[in-house]
């Protein structure tokens, strides 16, 4: 990752710390500040430029969706929301926090920000309990007690508590990403990433995540998900965005965008992806 | 077998056109080894009264018996099951590597009336030094990976230059510069701290490289996912990355465990007591070096068959989660 400060992020110090608004917002205000915003988001890999020019403000409790062809930047984008990739232009505030590579500033996002990847990524020599529950006592200073019943709390959430036990390689694909969903849910995020959670997954199981995506959704939960599961953005997404080139290209609702999208290259993206 | 096949293939030993090529090839080794001149030969044919006939006849015939016998031992093993097989593997050649000893012409008596002060002071001393060397140097392997995969540039040279030194310089050559070479600096050391000293700098090297190599092996996946709750660096190396990479570390560790507690024995050349150097000059009042030799080798072999049993638990436990 590059060192150096993105060009135009705030550089008067008293910035750089946790700045919240003026009116000192915080994570749960009900309007006042976005969840996500987003200005002038540049990023290259190398003379690759993965991310160029992104505005994007996402409101608290908004559902959005981003698909795109391969390759248009789309993970790359929500990786940089919780610091996974770094950027080298433009600005991210999230909860209001300015995201800088300040340890300060990095902690305080992430604690706000729930991830769930495409991989699912468990740590395979932990228990699906203890996957929930150590980080809850590391990060968030826990008890082991309260830890456990915390993260039981999430696993029932995701109707899987009687696998706590289990290791998670004991466990079919679907179970493990539930499991990766609770891990982040336990933490109690107010912004949760999904990375393509289902593009890994038996197509049997696929539904059993969406279902549990679709419950965090009911629940007021700000989710950012990149997918293709069509059925799902018409169903709970508020927005669909539509990205190609490290660009966005296109956005509406799921409705308008998906039955009458207005650009070539969404038109073009829509009949490939429609079998 | 790791990962095994379905289809049944003939064990190699069991083809004709192994089996026969083999064993004749064995008779003329064993021929052309002169194999009736060995003490073995002669007693084979002393039992069999064949000491009448003519040098080479003899030998052809203790070679032709012994290719018999093992063509036999063959044919049978090859039909019993994988742990047999493995069990009288074991068993015959600890019988012959008995014979061997026996053909040196041992005194136990004098084995016997030495062999307690060859583990009371001997043993004793190895394992202390070869505990402490394995202690410091795991904990010096551990600091030299994380320095190796730091981005501090500072910590990044001291670990190269330290995994370069002393992987690069013979280990006697580490004993004698730590033993001989500091008291020029003014700091006089003892012979067994300056060889504690010299193993745990030369393994805590080696092992530098099998734990970076453990940590590299975990998929980025796992570092993200750790970063993405919120773990700090440290705990992001010691309770997620180094569980995992464990399992990883364990066999090429425990190859370094064996091979210390025999390289300890290179600190006998500053003098200290311990299993080899008494092994030395224990025999020596009567001439009996054999026997102070074979004791000692065969106190290292059973210890390093412990720590074979000790690895093979311990690599059970880190895999615990991959098991089925």
């Amino acid at each position: 990752m590059a060192g150096r400060m993105p060009a135009d992020a705030p550089t008067d110090p008293a910035m750089l710390k946790l700045k919240r608004t003026p009116s000192g917002a915080t994570a749960h205000s009900p309007s006042g500040t976005p969840a996500v915003d987003i200005r002038g988001l540049c990023k290259w890999f190398g003379a690759f430029k993965a991310l160029d020019g992104i505005d994007l403000t996402i409101a608290r409790g908004e559902r959005l969706v981003i698909c795109g062809p391969s390759g248009s930047g789309k993970s790359t984008l929500i990786r940089t929301i919780n610091a996974l990739e770094g950027f080298e232009q433009g600005q991210i505030r999230v909860d209001g926090i300015w995201l800088t590579r300040e340890p300060k500033s990095v902690e305080a996002v992430r604690r706000r920000v729930g991830m769930v990847f495409q991989q699912f990524n468990l740590f395979p020599h932990l228990t699906v309990l203890e996957n929930c529950a150590l980080p809850l006592r590391l990060v968030r200073g826990l008890a082991s007690g309260e830890a456990r019943e915390q993260a039981l709390h999430y696993l029932s959430k995701v109707c899987i508590p009687e696998q706590a036990d289990k290791f998670a390689s004991q466990l079919s694909g679907g179970q493990q990403q539930r499991v990766a969903i609770a891990r982040a849910l336990a933490m109690e995020p107010d912004i949760m990433l999904f990375d393509e959670p289902t593009s890994a997954l038996d197509p049997e199981m696929v539904k059993e995540v969406l279902d549990t995506m679709v419950q965090l959704a009911t629940e007021g939960m700000t989710m950012v998900v990149v997918t293709h599961e069509m059925g799902f953005a018409r169903q709970v997404a508020d927005r669909v965005i539509f990205m190609d080139r490290g660009c966005i290209i296109e956005q509406g609702k799921p409705s308008e965008f998906f039955d009458n999208p207005q650009n070539e290259r969404s038109k073009l993206f829509l009949s490939q992806i429609l079998y | 077998m790791h990962f095994a096949d379905n289809i049944d293939y003939p064990p190699l030993l069991a083809r004709p056109v192994v089996f026969l090529p083999g064993l004749a090839l064995l008779f003329e080794l064993l021929r052309w080894w002169n194999i009736g001149a060995t003490s073995i030969g002669r007693g084979l044919s002393d039992l069999l009264s064949l000491s009448t006939r003519s040098p080479s006849t003899e030998n052809l015939i203790v070679a032709g018996l012994a290719t018999l016998v093992v063509g036999l031992n063959l044919a049978v093993v090859l039909r019993l099951n994988l742990r047999w097989q493995v069990y009288i593997v074991w068993l015959e050649f600890a019988a012959l590597l008995l014979v061997f000893f026996y053909s040196f012409n041992l005194s136990f008596e004098f084995i016997e009336r030495k062999i307690g002060f060859l583990l009371r002071q001997g043993l004793v001393m190895t394992l202390y030094i070869s505990v402490v060397s394995i202690t410091i140097a795991s904990v010096l392997a551990l600091i030299g990976a994380i320095a190796k995969l730091s981005s501090n540039g500072i910590a990044l040279g001291i670990a190269n230059f330290y995994t370069s030194l002393f992987r690069g310089i013979p280990l006697l050559m580490q004993i004698y510069m730590i033993y001989l070479g500091l008291p020029q600096l003014g700091y006089v050391v003892n012979a067994v701290p300056a060889g504690i000293a010299a193993l745990s700098l030369c393994y805590g090297a080696y092992m530098t490289e099998i734990f970076r190599a453990g940590i590299e092996s975990i998929p980025k996946g796992q570092w993200e996912a750790s970063r993405a709750l919120g773990l700090k660096p440290s705990s992001t190396t010691l309770r997620i990355i180094l569980p995992q990479a464990m399992r990883v570390i364990i066999p090429p560790t425990g190859n370094q465990f064996i091979a210390m507690l025999k390289d300890s024995s290179l600190v006998s050349v500053v003098g200290v007591w311990e299993l080899m150097y008494l092994a030395r000059t224990q025999g020596q009042t009567e001439f009996r070096h054999i026997e102070m030799m074979v004791t000692a080798s065969m106190i290292y072999w059973l210890f390093s068959i412990l720590l074979e049993f000790l690895q093979a638990r311990i690599e059970r436990y880190y895999g615990r989660a991959h098991a089925r």
